[in-house]
């Protein structure tokens, strides 16, 4: 069966992936064209609006400086799927290229590449991501690639793991026999078989990276105020919990349930794709199910740590 | 590390300080030597187990990181026992009740567990266990026995709530293959409680991937840590680090950084070690 039919099959047939699927369309919807819905300016400030609950006026209420939170949320909302993927993308790329330069030229190059994502992987993803964003500086581009650093060597990894046992396969001696390229040999024959896997990393470390986003900024490492993101809207919320639970309770929410709608869908996305589910039959309950991790490198893909990790 | 913006001597003097002091002070922090030389002293250092002092504090950074780990280990081991003690029940459940609501429910509770951060989980029982029902301590790590636990209770299950889902999942579907086993079935014929087949013999052999996946997420658990330990204001490594990162103090972060390799190291070299326990076979 095709990757698109496959993927058809899974999304289609279950309705609790079909409504993740369709929360995500409307949120990614909803935060793109936030610019020119009828909300306030997220960082307008009102003093006469200060700590206001949740009324007709403001949806989900203002926070200490009379700010509206659904404005807030919304914009934050942009954020969050920005890094989301943007971290997919950056360490997808380059943890990619690397799995393909230790996967199929082996020797020295691979020993590098080992090594490193191994130095890379000792560390726990959190701390790593603190310390790069203190480093390179807090703005949407270094959070991506703080994030990037502790996701790039997983790519890596899975990628190599695959590469390795498909350079070998009769398809690519074949080709390689009738005179391909290298290059050629790699686009058309290595990589377009290896993607399956990692199509399904990339619906797993969304979440993950749009968590550590949350995390960063809500330790005041990651962008911050007046730039709403939900992360740093809690840190502020905290503050005056008592008073106006509403400045935590909402950005919470947005953050559990985009994560649990990104957490379904790619669960469904790797039940649908990676070999090691969709060949063993008989123990699994409907996209909510895991088993047990093989090791690597060609082993399935168990969900990453949420702190990027995690968190 | 010294790429870090901001310069600690000038932090440490503040805005008034005069900028022939500040180079004075660089000069006896060790500032101004070329940074593969401050590169090479640190590693000599190291060797003897020589963090350096903090640049903010003027105390070694072992002393500020024996003080730190404590907490810190303290509440990531808290953290995992729960993780295991909410975990495998609820995957054992969802195993025994496979196909039934039960079973989805325990698997929609995981996942939801899954998506839930620290930090929210964090911020929902100081709401509920300190600002509404005022049971529990919201900042602080105790003096006595009793308040130690009173405080570490809340950041523990903060800590765990996160890992609870992983461990469910893990052990639902790792009992159920191991159910299908014949020695499973076997016990089961020769007249074996079904509680003894299942704690004595199935359970034993499913533990194993769970500790797999607890000693994988080594780094997770001890992230989450850190994190619980600022919703909560409690001492430990979390708060030493985002401390000496708003200092820019260099020996401390390095420090921290270093610790928790060898913590990520040290966890994994546990897990190995339960495998053992779980799994006699693994000594063979």
């Amino acid at each position: 069966m095709s990757l698109r039919a496959r993927l058809r099959r899974a999304l289609l047939n279950n309705p609790l992936v079909l409504t993740c699927a369709g929360f995500i369309v409307v949120l990614t919807v909803l935060a793109l064209g936030v610019s020119v819905l009828p909300v306030p300016d997220p960082t307008g400030q009102s003093v006469l609006f200060r700590l206001k609950p949740p009324s007709a006026e403001h949806l989900l209420g203002t926070d200490r400086l009379g700010r509206d939170i659904l404005s807030r949320v919304l914009w934050g909302a942009r954020l969050s799927l920005i890094v989301g993927v943007g971290v997919v993308g950056l360490s997808g790329a380059l943890g990619t290229l690397l799995g393909v330069i230790a996967g199929y030229f082996r020797g020295w190059p691979s020993e590098i590449v080992l090594r490193l994502t191994d130095i890379f992987l000792a560390f726990p993803p959190l701390i790593l991501a603190m310390v790069t964003v203190t480093v390179l500086g807090n703005n949407l581009f270094t959070v991506v690639l703080a994030i990037s650093v502790g996701t790039i060597p997983r790519f890596a990894r899975v990628a190599r793991g695959t590469i390795l046992s498909i350079r070998e396969r009769e398809y690519v001696e074949a080709a390689r026999a009738l005179g391909a390229s290298m290059p050629r040999i790699v686009a058309n024959h290595v990589l377009l078989n290896a993607i399956d896997p990692l199509i399904v990393l990339c619906t797993l470390l969304i979440p993950t990276a749009i968590l550590t986003e949350a995390l960063l900024s809500f330790l005041g490492l990651g962008i911050t105020e007046p730039q709403p993101t939900w992360g740093n809207m809690i840190n502020s919320g905290q503050i005056v919990l008592r008073e106006a639970p509403w400045l935590t309770l909402f950005p919470g929410a947005a953050i559990v349930l985009t994560v649990l709608a990104f957490n379904l869908l790619g669960d469904a996305i790797r039940d649908a794709l990676d070999p090691a589910v969709r060949d063993v039959s008989g123990v699994q309950s409907p996209s909510v199910d895991a088993r047990p991790p093989i090791p690597e490198p060609a082993g399935r893909l168990e969900r990453p740590p949420q702190y990027a990790s995690s968190s | 590390m010294r790429v870090l913006p901001g310069d600690p001597a000038a932090a440490m003097l503040g805005n008034n300080a005069t900028p022939q002091s500040v180079a004075d002070l660089r000069e006896l922090l060790g500032l101004d030597k070329p940074i593969p030389l401050q590169f090479a002293d640190y590693v000599t250092s190291l060797l003897r187990f020589d963090l350096g002092r903090s640049l903010a504090v003027r105390t070694p950074v072992t002393t500020l990181l024996g003080q730190a780990l404590w907490p810190t280990l303290l509440l990531t081991v808290c953290g995992t026992l729960v993780s295991v003690l909410v975990g495998v029940p609820l995957g054992v459940l969802a195993a025994l009740k496979r196909g039934t609501w039960l079973d989805y429910l325990a698997s929609v509770g995981a996942l939801l567990g899954i998506s839930i951060p620290v930090f929210v989980w964090g911020v929902l029982l100081l709401l509920a266990f300190s600002l509404q029902w005022p049971l529990l301590p919201s900042a602080g790590a105790g003096d006595t026995p009793i308040d130690v636990a009173r405080s570490l209770l809340m950041p523990s299950l903060a800590t765990g709530f996160f890992q609870v889902g992983l461990v469910a999942r893990i052990t639902r579907s790792s009992l159920l293959s191991v159910l299908a086993n014949d020695y499973v079935r076997t016990a089961r014929a020769k007249g074996l409680a079904p509680t003894a087949v299942i704690i004595g013999h199935a359970l034993r052999n499913a533990l194993i991937p769970v500790l797999t996946v607890i000693g994988l997420n080594a780094g997770t658990l001890l992230g989450g840590a850190v994190v619980a330990e600022t919703v909560f204001t409690r001492p430990g490594l979390g708060r030493l680090i985002l401390d000496a990162i708003n200092a820019r103090d260099y020996p401390v972060i390095q420090g921290v950084m270093i610790v928790s390799v060898i913590l990520v190291v040290l966890l994994n070299l546990v897990t190995d070690v339960l495998y053992s326990v779980a799994d006699p076979r693994v000594r063979a």
